[in-house]
């Protein structure tokens, strides 16, 4: 047989006392997805720095078309026709799509200015070869996320990639533009392009990857195909064991009404009613943009309300400021993680106390040793390590960091809680533990509020599914009757009483 | 129950194997740099090490201090204030006014000082609450604010021999110059605030991700307005300061003090985009600039070519700050290690 497109034999990496890669390796052919799998510190990004020249590799053997080549830069690795889609988009929101894709190589025309027509005329071209239907003359920044992945990945193929790496590329896609990806990502491969495709989907996986590999902390665990491996194959070889049932959990039993939302409004969404019990985990679903996520930014007097009424344990909450709404006993861990919920530069520290000073002062005078003392409990019950205490969010892991999001809200022990994608980048291991503490606290008597992109785990860790589409709620469906099929067909909008999000939105 | 008994693995502090000139910088560094500057001048200086003239050294720096502990405030919300060279002539003309119309001493000091509050008053009610840009609403101020000295005194100076709080700048207590124990005491202030209080802790907040901390319950307009109210009052107290000094009430008093008070700031480490900083290392930063222009002076340079020395030793300080900043980017690169690390 042919010597694979690309073979990384051996590879070593360490990081002064942490070896990051023992030892790995991984192999690609043409025309496959070879989707690479593991928690957070498996060793997965290590792996694709070295392959991108970002870093460099201690020891192994990398080899295209079985030569053995040294990839010392960035610059290397392109032209060995390696390109990489970080999870982090790499361009220039203010500038059309032309631009960007002709960023750093304008074409010039003979009096040495941009030629604007070859810009616009590469760009279609660029565009026609991943075949996604975008306006070249749009600015980037009006398009959505999922759009600009693609000008991203129209960048990276236009030169002339044969490996393309993608990294966790659906994390913040909604599932219409996931399926998009999925469609390009099949017609690179039918091409015979090698795509590497890290992801935590199981789902997505399935769908897309012909082969699988698995890395555990830093070492290869195994590869096999789509056909051999089950879910719970790589889930063991991922975890070092079996996880059981992810969102399993026992029967809870809701006590009274804790938050009351009846017709909340805003410019543009609801009106809202719905009720959450005390020991209750109720999820909201819906396509992104729906208007989930707006809903909770308006219990929790993020932004301005037109009208409604919100009772949180029959006192009305009627907050202009979030500092209000946490007053009156909500929490709420933000969506975007990194840009709303932690202060990366600060230590965890300060991050978790930041919300319940006020048990912590004496006129103004901040009680550190008490402060440090209950920030350690809270991560102690999270496990997160003690020394964690003073290092910066920014060097924790994305798991780590949201358990950090989430130790504020356990230290203020609010009463109602709304996590924003409570899961999003986090490995399978801290997702499990983080279903596991929502389903504690809900024993402990929280009324829970869960949005997620991910429907097995809506319906999973949930006692209800509210369903939002067009800034409205259409379902509600026991946790017990749900399924993606019709959870999904209320969030489309596909079932009988049909209106499109825009006349969804008129009161 | 427990699905991950080994929390992630880097979480764990990295053992500081190798030295880590960013942890070290974060700490000593810049202290280093002011022990090495007394070190040349003593060497090389007629005189400097003098009592007196190390105290003449903390009298002449205690102006520029102050001013640089307010906007120490200001900076760490990732603002900043041009206005308070210009505060510096309004208070400093309003107090020795009302010292003429024969106010008594203490109450002219807090006149100065509550004018100063209320300019930064204007500023942060315009930055907070009608969400400008703090750049363009106090270089706003700091041209209206200097017109409004100019108007006040017509353009002259106003002299008074006898003015009743001239000990402010010119008197001892215990022998150390009075201003420079305004200074000290404005710096003990300002550090038990930041380094001691909720209200500290939310100053560092807004400025380490604003959305962040509106999100976490912090009032971050409360807190933007009243960091310029705090830049005010500084700014206030250093006009003051600076009248009683001269024994008049100058319009071009503190002209260009917004520049040096900046830098001070900077130089101590604190970080323009704001959430990262200490008071600590504003005052060495105020202190290093001090030495540095009386060192020069006794060494006999050339004011144009103290112009050019104060120049490179700031862009070489802010240089060396964002070299620190590469170990760490390396690090986030890699996704391992971590970086410095500041309250």
């Amino acid at each position: 047989m042919d010597s694979p497109l690309l073979e990384l034999t051996d590879i070593a990496k360490r990081f002064g006392a942490t070896i990051a890669l023992n030892n790995v390796r991984f192999d690609l052919r043409s025309g496959e997805v070879h989707a690479l799998m593991g928690e957070n510190g498996a060793g997965k990004s290590t792996l694709m720095k070295i392959l991108s020249g970002n870093i460099q590799r201690d020891a192994g053997m990398i080899t295209i078309d079985g030569k053995p080549v040294d990839i010392r830069s960035p610059r290397d690795a392109r032209a060995q026709g390696i390109a990489i889609i970080h999870q982090e988009l790499n361009t220039v929101p203010a500038m059309t799509v032309a631009e960007n894709l002709s960023l750093g190589q304008e074409p010039r025309n003979r009096f040495g200015m941009l030629d604007r027509t070859r810009v616009l005329r590469d760009a279609r071209e660029k565009l026609a070869r991943i075949h996604a239907d975008i306006d070249p003359s749009r600015p980037l920044g009006s398009l959505g996320i999922g759009m600009q992945q693609m000008v991203e990945i129209a960048r990276a193929v236009s030169e002339k990639a044969r490996v393309l790496v993608l990294d966790e590329p659906t994390a913040a896609l909604s599932r219409t533009e996931a399926q998009q990806l999925y469609a390009v990502v099949n017609r690179m491969r039918d091409e015979g392009v090698g795509l590497i495709y890290i992801s935590h989907r199981m789902e997505e996986v399935w769908q897309l990857a012909d082969r699988i590999t698995v890395f555990r902390d830093g070492t290869y665990v195994g590869t096999g195909t789509r056909d051999e491996l089950s879910e719970t194959d790589v889930v063991r070889m991922m975890v070092g064991r079996s996880i059981g049932d992810l969102y399993r959990h026992e029967p809870r039993t809701p006590g009274d009404v804790v938050l009351d939302v009846k017709d909340l409004a805003a410019e543009g969404l609801g009106p809202v009613s719905f009720q959450l019990r005390a020991g209750e985990v109720v999820s909201m679903s819906g396509l992104i943009g729906s208007g989930r996520t707006e809903v909770a930014r308006l219990i929790f007097g993020a932004d301005r309300r037109k009208g409604g009424v919100v009772t949180v344990n029959g006192k009305p909450s009627h907050p202009v400021d979030p500092s209000q709404a946490i007053a009156d006993g909500l929490a709420m861990v933000p969506e975007d993680r990194k840009g709303q919920g932690l202060f990366l530069d600060h230590s965890v520290e300060r991050n978790v106390s930041i919300s319940s000073l006020d048990q912590f002062v004496s006129g103004e005078v901040v009680q550190n040793r008490a402060v440090r003392q209950a920030v350690l409990q809270q991560m102690e019950r999270l496990r997160l390590r003690k020394n964690a205490i003073d290092l910066p969010a920014r060097a924790l892991s994305g798991g780590n960091q949201q358990k950090v999001a989430l130790a504020r809200w356990l230290l203020r022990d609010s009463a109602v809680m709304i996590l924003d994608e409570p899961t999003r980048g986090v490995d399978i291991g801290a997702k499990r533990e983080i279903y596991e503490l929502i389903d504690a606290l809900a024993r402990a008597g929280k009324a829970i509020l869960v949005i997620s992109s991910d429907l097995p785990e809506a319906i999973g860790i949930a006692d209800r599914v509210l369903v939002v589409r067009g800034g409205r709620i259409v379902q509600e469906l026991l946790a017990d009757a749900a399924t993606e099929e019709n959870v999904m067909r209320h969030a489309v909008g596909a079932s009988a009483d049909y209106q499109t999000p825009n006349t969804g939105a008129q009161p | 129950m427990s699905i991950n008994p080994e929390p992630v693995a880097e979480a764990t502090a990295k053992p500081r194997s190798q030295f880590d000139f960013a942890w070290w910088w974060d700490r000593v560094g810049i202290l280093m740099v002011l022990v090495l500057l007394v070190l040349l001048m003593s060497i090389f200086a007629p005189n400097f090490n003098r009592v007196d003239n190390l105290l003449n050294i903390a009298r002449s720096i205690s102006v520029n201090a102050i001013l640089a502990a307010g906007l120490t405030f200001v900076i760490l919300t990732g603002g900043i204030d041009l206005s308070v060279g210009s505060i510096v002539a309004v208070s400093g003309v309003v107090a020795v006014m009302a010292a003429i119309a024969g106010v008594p001493a203490p109450a002219a000091v807090l006149i100065g000082m509550a004018v100063g509050g209320a300019c930064g008053l204007v500023n942060g009610l315009l930055t907070a609450y009608l969400a400008l840009a703090p750049f363009i609403v106090t270089l706003g101020t700091m041209t209206f604010l200097r017109g409004l000295a100019y108007t006040i005194t017509n353009g002259q100076p106003i002299v008074s021999s006898d003015l009743n709080f001239k000990d402010l700048g010119n008197g001892y207590l215990l022998g150390i110059p009075v201003p420079v124990i305004a200074m000290l005491a404005v710096f003990v202030v300002a550090w038990f605030v930041l380094e001691r209080t909720r209200y500290g802790r939310h100053v560092y907040a807004v400025g380490g991700n604003v959305q962040a901390a509106r999100l976490a319950g912090v009032q971050v307009n409360r807190i933007i307005l009243s960091v310029y109210v705090i830049a005010g009052i500084c700014a206030g107290l250093a006009g003051v300061i600076f009248a009683a000094r001269v024994i008049s009430a100058q319009p071009t008093a503190g002209t260009g003090y917004e520049l040096d008070a900046i830098a001070a700031v900077v130089l101590g480490g604190t970080s323009l985009v704001g959430g990262r900083g200490r008071i600590v290392g504003t005052l060495i930063g105020a202190v290093i600039l001090g030495v540095l222009t009386t060192g020069l002076i006794l060494l006999n340079v050339q004011f144009f070519t103290q112009l050019l020395i104060k120049g490179v030793v700031i862009i070489l300080a802010v240089a060396i700050d964002s070299l620190k900043q590469r170990p760490e980017l390396l690090s986030t690169l890699f996704g391992r290690g971590h970086g410095p690390f500041k309250s």
